[in-house]
Order: structure tokens, then sequence, then C-alpha cells
């Protein structure tokens, strides 16, 4: 278990948060033209990277607002948060 | 050739104060080539050694695992055996494997402590019921054994189940596989480790995969911590690390690897015969046949790889426990760990060729891989040795993303496998 700061309502514990998955992935801008391989990888193929991982969380029993993420897989380390729409703060 | 274990060979080491018996596996040195590499020696890795050099006559094997075998999630999991899957696909693959346990220790010489003392699953809700007689008929079509049990049934199989109707998530009902039970899990690991060693298959230890070479469009060979072993066939069963391996590919997999915690009690009499598992509430039991309790939680909903799971998972699945079977109330747990499993979006596992040549994945069991073991190995064997998947695990390719023909057991198999 771990504590996470949500950008609006401050420092809470993680079960207070739900994972929404990897960050940044772009829905798809005209979905009738993909080709069912760019549909899975749209869908399906995820990064699930061992180290710095960019994703999506939402304080569901709290404000329940979407937020980005930045963790380090291998150890659950919070490196930084920030809002959606936001660019990512740390490469 | 290895000696034949047998309670003469018991006695006879006993004189000796069993201090002779012969190694089970040896310790080479990697050669600089081999035909087959295996990443991962886990139970699914040896087993996929050892049935390529048994029923396919591949000689030149070499098994490769980053710490020592049966270490990982082989030595994790809560040892549970079944084969009551809803879909066709799902019920051909685990009841092949099924079968393999029935006569596993016979075949390995090695006694894997094979129990079947029947898996029961509960019905806690109108849902439930439905889902689970809907799978009984589907088990029952597949020839796979299956009996729905009422409320008084089930408390008649395992008396000491709280059937209450007060209690928060009344039992209204449940299935019942008698032919399900349980193994030992490091057991497996080494039987198979000793019978692939008996063939020639090399077992390395302490060697983790850090590359994989590829030639264009075909593999080249694996870069190790014990240096380049050239190959042209790898075969990957490294379980929750499967993404970080396809990466040195430079492939995507479509898995998310996650933290599943277990626990175990301190050791008791004997109070509980069989597995019972609950869906909804998430929680599952057995005891082992050391006393312990063997509990088993869910997985976390975030990516990690770091062995810790939530605090509150194990809280949620205990909150269950107790109020299922109040007579737990004073057990003190002993020991609580976290594996990270790899998990598929339709929870069914990947055996599959991939579209670089040479290079299979055998990932994606998610919570429930050691069951599969016997069957996944022999399967996988298969799939590398005529580089075509058998007809049981061809549903299973990696292709069904991109088709769409999921074999989607989520909810069918429920979250506890």
């Amino acid at each position: 278990m771990f504590v996470i700061h949500c950008p609006y309502c401050g420092e809470r514990e993680q079960s207070e948060f739900k994972a929404g998955g990897e960050a940044h992935i772009v829905r798809p801008k005209q979905p009738t033209e993909l080709s069912d391989d760019q549909w899975a990888e749209y869908l399906f193929m995820r990064k699930n990277i061992k180290g710095i991982q960019f994703e999506r969380w939402v304080h569901f029993h709290g404000c329940r607002k979407w937020f980005n993420m930045v963790r380090d897989t291998s150890n659950d380390e919070i490196k930084a948060i920030y809002k959606m729409g936001e660019k990512p703060p740390v490469k | 050739m290895k000696n034949k274990y047998s309670i003469f060979s018991l006695v006879k080491n006993a004189f000796s104060y069993h201090e002779n018996w012969q190694k089970a596996w040896g310790d080479p040195e990697p050669k600089k080539e081999y035909d087959i590499v295996i990443v991962g020696g886990g139970g699914h890795g040896l087993a996929t050694a050892y049935y390529l050099a048994k029923k396919h006559n591949m000689k030149n094997i070499a098994v490769l695992e980053k710490g020592w075998i049966g270490g990982g999630n082989t030595g994790r999991n809560t040892t549970i055996i079944r084969s009551n899957y809803l879909w066709d696909a799902s019920a051909g693959l685990y009841d092949h494997a099924l079968k393999i346990w029935e006569n596993l220790s016979q075949e390995l010489n090695y006694n894997v402590m094979f129990s079947q003392r029947g898996v029961m699953n509960l019905a806690h809700n109108l849902q439930d019921v439905r889902d689970l007689k809907r799978r009984t008929h589907a088990n029952r079509l597949n020839g796979i054994d299956a009996v729905y049990l009422n409320t008084q049934q089930v408390k008649k199989f395992c008396p000491i189940i709280n059937t209450s109707p007060d209690i928060r998530y009344p039992v209204l009902g449940g299935t019942l596989q008698r032919r399900a039970g349980t193994a030992r899990h490091d057991a497996v690991a080494w039987g198979y480790a000793r019978g692939a060693d008996e063939m020639g298959v090399d077992i390395i230890q302490n060697c983790e995969v850090k590359g994989i070479k590829r030639n264009g469009d075909s593999v080249d060979g694996v870069e190790t911590t014990k240096g380049f072993i050239k190959t042209k066939k790898i075969g990957v069963v490294a379980a929750g690390h499967s993404s970080v391996i396809a990466n040195m590919a430079g492939l995507k997999l479509p898995l998310e690897s996650k933290p599943l915690q277990a626990l175990v009690s301190e050791p008791v009499k004997p109070i509980i015969d069989t597995v019972v598992m609950s869906n909804a509430v998430h929680a599952y039991v057995s005891q082992s046949d050391k006393g312990e309790l063997v509990i088993g939680a869910g997985t976390d909903d975030y990516v990690s790889y770091s062995q810790k799971g939530s605090h509150e998972i194990v809280e949620g699945t205990l909150n269950a426990i107790l109020e299922l079977y109040p007579i737990f109330s004073r057990m003190r747990m002993l020991r609580q760990w976290g594996g990270i499993v790899d998990i598929c979006p339709d929870a069914s596992p990947i055996i599959s060729k991939t579209p670089i040549k040479g290079l299979y994945f055998n990932c994606g069991w998610g919570t429930g891989g050691f069951k599969a073991t016997p069957g996944s190995g022999d399967l996988f064997a298969h799939t590398i040795a005529n580089d075509e998947p058998h007809k049981l695990n061809a549903a299973f390719n990696l292709n069904r993303f991109v088709s769409g023909d999921l074999v989607d057991e989520h909810g069918a198999a429920a979250v506890a496998h």
C-alpha cells in the first residue's frame, strides 16, 4: 500500500484510488480506417514496463477525477503526478 | 542414469544417513550453442524441456533460470489444480493437463503429492448460481466431471462452512469437481528438472537473460549473465517478466503484470479436506499436508513488479474467509507473500509462435498457471518442435488479439483460479 497525492484533494491512501492502466494511449481519430493490427495495438498491446511507467489513476472513492502518474513499477515509488491533458513533467 | 526412487532406495539410503543420495540434476556451464533455449526454469519451462526431450527427441536443450529452479511463481502459488472451465478451448487445455497430473508421479518417478481432494466453487448470489449451473452443464458436455450442489450438500461436503442465510454473502450452492485437487508445487519443478536432466537437458541456474539477438526476422541467440548463447529457437516462459523479455526482441505483448498475494496460517490439525473457492467474495482456502491453511487473495489493479501487494487486498480476503469459516477466527497467519502474474485481457494464456521466427511465448497464465503446468509444457514443446501449435493450444495464439477470437474466461473461470 502506498499514499497517493491527488492533485485535487491532496494526500490520501491508495485504497481510495483505482488504477486505469497505461497513460497517453491516444484514441484513434478515424476508427473506421483502422486495420485489425492497429485495433489490436490500441486495445490490447501494452508496454507493461518494469521501471518508469506513465499511467492513469482515478480518485474513485474521493473526487472521482482522473489524473496521470509517473511510477517506478519495480518498487512502486511515485515519481510525479500531473493532471489530465498536461505534459508529463519528467522524461 | 538416475537411480530410481522407491521404498528400497529410501531404506538403503537410511543406512548412510541420507547423505549419499544421487544429485537430482547437474549444474553445467552453458555451451556455446543449443538447438533450443528455454527462458525460465519454473514448472512450465522445465516441463517444456522435459517433453521436448522425451516426446520430440530433441537433445541439445538448455533451460536458463535467473534464480534457482522453481524459485519463482512455481513456489508461490496456492497449488490448486482443476479443469472446470467454461469454454471448449479452455476445457480442452486444462483437462489435458489434469489427465497428465493423474499419472505424473509415476511418470516422473517423483512424488508430486497430487491429491484429488476435490475443488468446490461457491455461489453467493443468483447470478453465481446461474453461472455455476451453466458451467456445470458446459463441463459435462466436454467430458469433465462436475456436479452442482445445493446449500445442504455444500455443508455436508465441507462442514466448517457457515451456511447461515443471514451472513453478508450467503452460500446458495456450489459446484464440485472431484478429480480436481492440489499438488506439491516445488516437487513438480524438481521432478521435471530431474527427468529433463536425465535426458541430457542442461539446466543452468543463476543465468539471467539480458537480451535477445535478432537476425532480421529470426532469432540468433540470447545474451545472458553467463555470456552469449547461440540458438535458433527460443521458448520464453518467464511469467510476470514476459513483457520484459518480449521487449528485448522488440515485441509487444497484450499483458499487464500485477501482484497476486497468498498467505498461510500456522499449522493445525486436519480441518478442511478439500479446496473451497469463492469468486464473489474472492477467497479460497485449502489445507497443506503440513497443516497450514493455504489462502489465496486477489491481484492489485495496477502494474507492479515489486512483489508486494496492497494490504487491503489481504484484508478483504480474510474478512470473507472469517465470515465463511468462523472457526478460523483465532487462527494466526504465519507468512504472506506476493508474486507477479502476467494477465491477458481475456484471462487466458498465450502458447504461441510470434511474428519473429524461432521465438515462442508461453505466457499470460495470470493467476492460474500452476494447474496447467504439465499440459502447458507438453503443448509448448509440441509448438516449438513442430513450429506449429497442437490442436489443443491453437486457440491460445497471439494473433487472437488481432482477429478478435478471444477465449474470454474472465467472467467464466472467474477471478480466482
